[in-house]
């Protein structure tokens, strides 16, 4: 089960834009193994969504490119793909789940409609074959009354449902890998864990790795086995769960692992969080040298001129900061 | 037990009417806050806690009368301000003040910082033209702004930035109450921790009293002294932060807290999983409107609405079976 099913590799994703050139995605490396979930983890603006539609080649073109570097999957740079070879990709063997199940379905299509649409696009079977699989799906999904929901459109249903839904078309062709953008972002926190748990199970039913995107450094923690921390379009931090929320290294990392209130820690005298001074640097003008650097307790001359290594602090945990050389 | 309350809301209802049927003919009531009572103490953090659609920022617009309630009372510093007229309650709102979720739709874009935050004195004629120069520029180092930012336009700030624009609009008038409805949420962690900060620095220094309204159970943990956890225009339980979270009573707080993923991958946590979603308030469940998710739930659940119980010392819970 532990063969690197995806390998990006050096990829860089740029946006022309009036202010100028934005590095969003400024060479990142990281590789998802088969059956396994990666957490990529970072504040807005970090590069995460942008990474993910660069893997799906869904970078709107102009204003963005990408660059350079490789997205391996199953053997296979996608970046070299035709368009038509890559539509066989998307929604097949890779689909995604985005985080606005309101926006992400067709309001004027039934549920039904949506799903046997995926279905009979990727494989060849009749009408009421598809139909018997969209049911079946509704039903993995946890959807009550799947017949009738078939016939219902998208405004008849909850956020959560929706969510179900989208889960279901993302699994419809049994793909091996499920990209998740934020999958739980606009949900409530009982529907949330409702639809973590889903995600959870049926990755051990469908086998298929997650490549899981999100702000919410607890969703990481319950779902993730190894995360890449981003800032300012690069990985600044790379370990296995354990380590990175056990034994955080970058003073990134550390600095957002601090600031969330604690659901069980008592609480500081002062109701004093520590909070990371400053904000994230513009990415048109990113400061020479570590772009953390402004925002660092610990920096010192040579983070002002050099960006730093991503260095190997110990079986394969990477931090990308001097301190560590 | 004569305590200093600040705020005292008795009763509180707010339907709305929904139009639907053939026509628009058919008009129903959407009972967003549906009998509620909150006492708050000068001085404390009152947090609202609930998930979407439980009535919580209807709940603080009737406070404020941005929303008219439909029945209740609302009484502030000891007066009945529901029974205020549009001048009265424009002077009596110097002393409350609300912060808004989004701080990029709750700033005017074409007005300057200064415009912006000194609007309050213009509406109010208060201080001379002197005066409001000097306490825009300490306003703007009080939230932590460089005093030449205030010509600067709303889009030239950052999220942070406009929610401290925002902290500094609801200051200007040194009021007793402020109003904060998700006032982190649209943030990035690293800047709601700078936030949060600021509000609790700024509290100690202003002697404020806040109502702290959010989903976020973690944010509202740190922040607030005392919570009330609302499901479908109720409240359902009320009680110090320490006790409300340690020990909850009611099976929905135990369901939402069990809920909260912990940045820790090594904490097992013992999962309480709700089924379903949260009935719409057009048509709320009969009895206690929680039966339907409920695992304990038993046969009086569905007949009857249980009441406020204090079941334990200054901790109270609506539940005909509370877990003590």
């Amino acid at each position: 089960m532990n063969g690197t099913l995806l390998e990006v590799r050096n990829l860089h994703t740029y946006f022309r834009t009036d202010e100028g050139l934005v590095k969003a995605v400024n060479g990142i490396d990281f590789t998802v193994r088969r059956g396994e979930t990666l957490g990529l983890v970072g504040e807005s603006g970090c590069g995460k969504s942008v990474t993910s539609l660069s893997i799906m080649r869904l970078i709107p073109e102009p204003p963005g490119r990408i660059v350079k570097g490789e997205v391996v999957f199953d053997g296979q740079d996608l970046l070299t793909l035709m368009e038509t070879q890559m539509r066989r990709i998307r929604g097949n063997s890779i689909s995604m789940i985005f985080q606005e199940p309101m926006t992400s379905l067709n309001p004027v299509h039934r549920i039904g409609h949506q799903i046997l649409e995926v279905i009979r696009l990727h494989q060849k079977v009749r009408k009421k074959e598809a139909q018997d699989q969209a049911l079946d799906l509704l039903r993995k999904v946890g959807i009550p009354d799947p017949r009738r929901r078939l016939n219902e459109y998208p405004y008849q249903l909850s956020g959560g449902m929706r969510q179900r839904v989208m889960i279901a078309m993302a699994l419809s062709c049994h793909p091996k890998m499920v990209i998740a953008d934020e999958p739980t972002t606009a949900l409530d926190v009982t529907i949330q864990a409702q639809i973590l748990d889903l995600m959870n199970k049926l990755k051990e039913d469908f086998g298929a790795s997650i490549l899981l995107i999100t702000h919410d450094l607890g969703v990481i923690a319950e779902m993730a086995q190894r995360v890449a921390v981003m800032y300012t379009g690069q990985i600044v931090e790379y370990a296995s769960v354990v380590d990175l929320f056990i034994e955080p290294q970058h003073p990134y990392t550390q600095g957002l692992l601090e600031s969330i209130p604690s659901m069980d820690q008592p609480l500081p005298h002062d109701r004093m969080l520590k909070a990371i001074p400053g904000i994230v640097p513009s990415l048109v003008d990113l400061p020479q040298g570590c772009s953390f650097r402004d925002r660092c307790a610990h920096a010192f001359e040579r983070c002002q001129s050099e960006t730093p290594l991503l260095f190997d602090v110990g079986t394969g945990h990477l931090v990308r900061c001097w301190l560590y050389e | 037990m004569s305590e200093d309350y600040l705020l005292i809301v008795e009763g509180l209802k707010k339907y709305f009417p929904v139009n639907g049927g053939f026509l628009n003919r058919k008009s129903v009531l959407v009972k967003a806050v549906d009998g509620v009572d909150l006492k708050v103490k000068k001085g404390e953090t009152y947090g609202l806690v609930g998930e979407s659609g439980c009535g919580k920022t209807t709940l603080g617009r009737c406070i404020l009368r941005l929303d008219e309630p439909t029945e209740g009372r609302v009484f502030f510093d000891g007066h009945d301000i529901l029974a205020y007229d549009r001048r009265a309650m424009r002077e009596l709102r110097r002393h409350m003040q609300i912060i808004f979720q989004d701080p990029y739709s709750s700033l005017d874009p074409r007005k300057t910082v200064g415009q912006i935050i000194g609007e309050a004195f213009r509406v109010h004629k208060i201080l001379s033209k002197e005066e409001r120069r000097a306490r825009l520029d300490e306003l703007m180092g009080v939230v932590g702004l460089r005093p030449e930012q205030i010509q600067g336009y709303p889009h030239e700030f950052s999220g942070g930035q406009r929610q401290r624009i925002c902290v500094a609009r609801a200051l200007a008038l040194n009021p007793k109450l402020v109003i904060a409805d998700e006032p982190v949420s649209a943030l990035d962690v690293s800047i709601q921790a700078q936030i949060l900060n600021l509000l609790v620095e700024l509290q100690h220094r202003y002697a404020l009293t806040y109502i702290f309204i959010s989903h976020d159970l973690s944010v509202v943990r740190h922040i607030c002294d005392r919570v009330a956890v609302m499901y479908l225009g109720r409240i359902v339980e009320l009680g110090d932060q320490q006790q409300l979270y340690s020990r909850p009573l009611h099976p929905y707080t135990k369901a939402l807290l069990s809920a909260v993923p912990v940045a820790n991958p090594l904490k097992k946590k013992e999962a309480v999983r709700l089924e379903g979603d949260v009935p719409s308030p057009i048509n709320p469940p009969s009895g206690c409107t929680f039966h339907p998710r409920c695992e304990c739930r038993k046969e009086v659940c569905v007949r009857e609405a249980p009441s406020m119980e204090e079941i334990e010392r200054r901790h109270w819970a609506a539940c005909h079976f509370p877990k003590s």
